[in-house]
C-alpha cells in the first residue's frame, strides 16, 4: 500500500525545490510519512511516537545538501537514528563461564525455537565448539522428536529427553551428561509459551536457576505486530534475557518488531533467521534492519551475497560486456548459474530498493524453477545463436524448444526478456543507475 | 532475473570501489555529506516510567459471557496493562485531541493497521456530534468494527460433498497442525467420520505430531515417509477417504512463507492432486493466521489467496495478549470470511468466529 517511503517523501517534498534549510513545516510533513511507514512496519505506537519527537528536533534547521533532495535528507536522518537505536554493531552470543556452557532458547509458540536450536548448533560447530542439543519441550506433541531428527540430520548429539519428565530435571541431567561426554555448549530448546502464562514462565525461571545459562535468547517472529513490546518486556522482566533472535526474516515483513523489542528491553538482536535451511542464520546488522523497516530494501546483504558467490574476474569480465552492451545469451546463462548458487532469487530481489517499484522490473516475474528452464533453453542453442540472438527465427525456436523440452512460448519469453534486459543495460549505460532506481538507490 | 543479473554486475564494481565498513558503504553518499553529526541518544521508555501500553485498570464491560471470559483468560493477569479505560477519556480535562489520540492508539496497538484505523476514525468523527458518553463511543467503535468484519458475503459452507475436503495452509508455526487436531475433534464429536492426510512431509517430526493429534481426535490418518511427495499423500488421503466412506478430510501442509514461489507452486500441485480424485475438491482452503502477526498478515492472505484461492481464515493464539486486529483490515479488504479462532493448545480451544464478541474483546 504505502510501501515506498522514498516515493512518498518525494511527493511530499515535490514543491520544495532548492537547497535551503529544512523548515518546521517541511520536517513535520515529512515525518508524518515516516510515522506511517514505521507503523506499517509494525513498530509499536509509542515507540514511534517517541522516535518521531526526538528526530524532529534533530532534523530542524538542517541544510538540504546539494546531492540530496529534502526527502532523501529526511530519510538519511531517520535511517541514521534508527540504526543508532538498534545498536552500534553486531553482538555475539555470550559464551562465558565454566564448560559446559548452556544457552537457553525461549519464546512464544511457533516462533521458531527448534529450528533456531539446530541452526545455532551448526554455527557453534563451525566455530570449533562441541554443541549438545537438549529438547526441553515436553508439551507440544512430537517436539522432542523434531529436535532429535534435526540433530541426526546434522550429526549433532541430542540429549535423550523423556516427555514424561520435568523440563528442569531434563536440563539439569543434560548438563551432567554433557560434562561427562565432553560437549562444551548446550542448546536448551524450551517449549513455546505465552508471556502471560505464569506457571510456564515460572518453569523457565526454574530452568535458568538450575543450569545458569550464559545466554538466554528470546526467539521472536519478525512478523510480530504491536504485541512484540508486551512479549519482549515480559520475557525480559521475568528472565533477564541476553538477546534476541528474529526469525522468518526471509519473508516480506518489514520487521518493525525489532525496533520495538530493542526499545523496550534494551537487549541486542543477535541473529536473524533467513530461511528454513539449517545454515540460514545470520548475524544481525542494525543498519540493514533500519532500511528494511523503512521499506528501503537491504542492499548491503545483497551485495555481500553477490560478492561471496561471484567470481571476481568473471564479474569484471561481465561488467565490461555490460558496459559495451555485449551481453550475450551465453553470459546470461552463466550468470544464471551463479545466481542459483546464491540461493533464492526472490529473496535477493526483495533486498533491492526500488526493485518492486520499478515499472520495468515489475513485470519480470521471478520464478526459481524458470531458471532451470532458461538454462535448458540456452543450452539447446547453437553457440552462434547464443552470441547473436537476432538470428533465432521461427524454425530455430521450434528446434530449441524441442531440444530443451520446453515450448516455443517459453523460448519466445526468454528471448523477449533478454532483449528487455539489453534495453535496460543500454539505458543504464547511458543514464547510470539512477535511470533504474529513480534516484533512490543509496549508492 | 535479468534485473538481478545486471545489478549484480553493477554492485560488483560499486562494492569494490567503496568497500568500507558496511554502514559507510550503505549510506555512502550521505556519509560524505554529513560527517560529524551530533549524536542524539534516544532512550525510549527509560526516562518515563510508563510501561508500554500503560493503561489504567478498571475497564469493565457488560457481564462477560463464558466465551468472552475464555477469550480474556490470558489477558486477566495483565488487564491493567492492556485495557484502556474509555470512560476516563470523558473525564474533565481530557481534550478532544487527547481523545482522538487515545482512540488511534487503541486501534493501532490492536494491529488494525494505519489505513483501516484512519478509515474508522473518519467514520466515527462523522457520527461524533451525537456521542456524549463513553458507552456511546464504545458502542460506535464496536459497531464500526463489526461492520468491517461483516463485509464478506458469508455464505456458511455446507459440507454437502462426501467426503468434504479441507486443505489447511499457512506460514511456519502459525498453528496449522494444532488447528487440524481441533477441527478433527470437533467433526468427530458431531458424529462425522474424519480422515487426516499428513502432507507436511518436510518439517522434522511433523507427521509424528499429527499422528498424536489424530489419535486424540479419533481420526484416521494417511501418511507417507518423511520427504515423500506431499501431493501424493494428499491424493492417497482422498482416495482412502472415499474407500472408507469418510465424511471429511483434513489435509495438513508444511508451513511456508507466502513469498517463496516454488513452495507456493507445491501447494498448487497438492490442490491439483486433490481434485484429481474428486473434481471439486478441495471444498475449502483454510488459511491459518497467528494473532500475534502484524501487518504482514495482509500480505499472507493476498499471496496465499492468489496462489490457491483461500475460502476461509482461522486466527490462532488469541489467548495471548495480541488482539489480532489485522483481521479487521483483512475482512474489509478481501472477500474471505474469518471462520475460526484458536484460544489455546487443547482440543477444545477452537471456536467459531463471532464478530460481536471479537469487537467486544478489542475494547
Ligand atoms: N497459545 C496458543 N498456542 C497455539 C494455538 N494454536 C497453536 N498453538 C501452538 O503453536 C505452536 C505451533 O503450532 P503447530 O500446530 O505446530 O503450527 P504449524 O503451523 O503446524 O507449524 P509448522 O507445521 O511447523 O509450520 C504449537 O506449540 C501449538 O501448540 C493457540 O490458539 N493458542
Ligand atoms: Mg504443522
Amino acid at each position: 500500500m504505502f510501501d515506498n517511503l522514498s516515493e512518498r517523501l518525494d511527493s511530499v517534498f515535490k514543491k520544495l525545490k532548492g537547497h535551503g534549510k529544512l523548515k518546521e513545516k517541511d520536517v513535520e510533513d515529512g515525518l508524518k510519512e515516516v510515522r506511517i511507514a514505521l507503523l506499517e512496519a509494525d513498530v509499536h505506537y509509542k515507540v514511534v511516537k517517541k522516535f518521531i519527537n526526538d528526530i524532529k528536533e534533530r532534523a530542524l534547521g538542517q541544510e538540504v545538501m546539494k546531492s540530496l533532495t529534502p526527502g532523501q535528507q529526511v530519510i538519511k536522518i531517520v535511517n541514521d537514528e534508527l540504526t543508532k537505536l538498534m545498536g552500534a554493531s553486531h553482538e555475539d552470543l555470550n559464551l562465558s563461564g565454566p564448560v559446559p556452557i548452556p544457552v537457553m532458547l525461549v519464546g512464544l509458540q511457533g516462533s521458531g525455537k527448534t529450528t533456531t536450536a539446530g541452526k545455532l548448533a551448526v554455527l557453534m560447530r563451525k566455530n570449533g565448539r562441541k554443541p549438545y542439543l537438549v529438547p526441553a519441550d515436553v508439551y507440544r506433541p512430537a517436539a522432542i522428536k523434531q529436535l532429535k531428527k534435526l540433530g541426526d540430520q546434522l550429526d549433532v548429539p541430542v540429549f535423550p529427553s523423556d516427555a514424561k519428565k520435568d523440563p528442569v530435571k531434563i536440563c539439569r541431567e543434560a548438563v551432567k551428561k554433557a560434562r561427562k561426554e565432553g560437549y562444551d555448549t548446550l542448546i536448551l530448546d524450551t517449549a513455546g509459551r505465552l508471556h502471560v502464562d505464569e506457571e510456564l514462565m515460572t518453569e523457565l525461571v526454574r530452568i535458568r536457576d538450575a543450569v545458569h545459562p550464559s545466554d538466554i535468547l528470546l526467539v521472536a517472529d519478525a512478523m510480530t505486530g504491536q504485541d512484540a513490546v508486551n512479549i519482549a518486556k515480559s520475557y525480559d522482566e521475568i528472565l533477564d534475557i541476553g538477546g534476541v533472535v528474529l526469525t522468518k526474516m526471509d519473508g516480506d515483513a518489514r520487521g518493525g518488531a525489532a525496533l520495538s523489542i530493542k526499545a523496550v528491553t534494551g537487549k541486542p538482536i543477535k541473529f536473524i533467521g533467513v530461511g528454513e535451511k539449517l545454515n540460514q542464520l545470520e548475524p544481525f546488522h542494525p543498519d540493514r534492519m533500519a532500511s528494511s523497516i523503512l521499506g528501503m530494501g537491504d542492499v548491503l546483504t545483497f551485495i555481500e551475497k553477490a560478492q561471496s558467490v561471484v567470481d571476481e574476474e568473471q564479474a569484471a569480465e561481465i561488467e565490461k560486456k555490460l558496459r559495451k552492451s555485449q551481453f550475450t545469451l551465453e553470459d546470461f546463462r552463466d550468470q544464471m548459474v551463479q545466481i542459483r548458487k546464491m540461493g533464492s532469487l526472490t529473496d535477493l530481489l526483495n533486498m533491492i530498493p526500488g526493485f518492486s517499484k520499478n515499472k520495468q522490473m515489475k513485470n519480470l516475474e521471478v520464478d526459481e524453477r524458470e531458471l532451470v528452464k532458461i538454462e535448458a533453453i540456452i543450452n539447446s542453442m547453437t553457440p552462434r545463436e547464443r552470441r547473436q540472438h537476432t538470428i533465432i527465427n521461427g524454425s530455430r525456436r521450434k528446434r530449441i524448444a524441442r531440444g530443451s523440452g520446453t515450448t516455443v512460448q517459453d523460448v519466445n519469453k526468454l528471448i523477449k526478456n533478454y532483449t528487455q534486459v539489453m534495453k535496460m543495460i543500454k539505458k543504464i549505460n547511458k543514464g547510470g543507475m539512477r535511470g533504474l532506481g529513480r534516484g533512490i538507490l543509496p549508492f | 532475473m535479468k534485473g538481478n543479473r545486471i545489478i549484480m554486475g553493477w554492485f560488483k564494481k560499486k562494492s569494490k570501489q567503496d568497500r568500507k565498513t558496511p554502514s559507510e558503504q550503505k549510506t555512502h553518499k550521505a556519509t560524505e555529506v554529513f560527517e560529524e553529526d551530533e549524536t542524539v541518544t534516544i532512550n525510549m521508555f527509560q526516562e518515563s516510567d510508563e510501561g508500554i501500553p500503560g493503561y489504567p485498570a478498571g475497564f469493565q464491560s457488560e457481564p462477560d459471557s463464558g466465551f468472552v471470559r475464555h477469550l480474556r483468560k490470558g489477558l486477566s493477569k495483565t488487564r491493567e496493562f492492556l485495557t484502556t479505560d474509555i470512560e476516563n477519556l470523558f473525564k474533565s480535562g481530557t481534550t478532544m485531541e487527547d481523545l482522538w489520540e487515545e482512540i488511534e492508539e487503541r486501534l493501532i496497538t490492536s494491529d488494525i493497521g494505519v489505513q483501516t484505523t484512519m478509515d474508522i476514525m473518519e467514520n466515527i468523527s462523522k457520527k461524533f456530534p451525537k456521542i456524549s458518553n463513553p458507552d456511546q463511543l464504545k458502542a460506535v467503535l464496536k459497531e464500526e468494527i463489526i461492520s468491517l468484519l461483516n463485509t464478506q458475503t458469508a455464505a456458511p459452507e455446507k459440507a454437502t460433498a462426501k467426503p468434504h475436503v479441507v486443505m489447511i495452509v499457512g506460514i511456519n508455526g502459525v498453528g496449522k497442525t494444532t488447528t487440524i487436531g481441533k477441527l478433527a475433534a470437533k467433526s468427530s464429536d458431531e458424529g462425522k467420520k474424519v480422515l487426516i492426510a499428513a502432507a507436511d512431509t518436510f518439517r522434522a517430526a511433523a507427521i509424528e505430531q499429527l499422528v498424536i493429534w489424530a489419535e486424540k481426535a479419533g481420526a484416521d490418518i494417511v501418511r507417507h515417509r518423511d520427504n515423500a511427495d506431499p501431493a501424493a499423500v494428499a491424493y492417497d488421503g482422498v482416495e482412502a477417504a472415499v474407500a472408507r466412506g469418510k465424511d471429511i478430510v483434513f489435509v495438513d501442509t508444511a508451513g511456508r512463507l507466502h513469498t517463496k514461489i516454488s513452495l507456493m507452486e507445491e501447494l498448487k500441485k497438492i490442490r491439483r492432486a486433490l481434485s484429481k480424485k474428486i473434481p471439486d475438491a478441495p471444498h475449502e482452503v483454510l488459511l491459518v493466521l497467528d494473532a500475534t502477526t502484524g501487518q504482514n498478515a495482509l500480505s499472507q492472505v493476498r499471496l496465499f489467496n492468489n496462489a490457491i484461492g483461500v475460502t476461509g481464515i482461522a486466527l490462532t493464539k488469541l489467548d495471548g495478549t495480541a488482539k489480532g486486529g489485522i483481521v479487521v483490515s483483512i475482512c474489509s479488504t478481501f472477500d474471505i470470511p474469518l471462520k475460526y479462532i484458536g484460544v489455546g493448545e487443547q482440543l477444545e480451544d477452537l471456536h467459531d468466529f463471532d464478530p460481536a464478541l471479537f469487537a467486544d474483546a478489542l475494547f
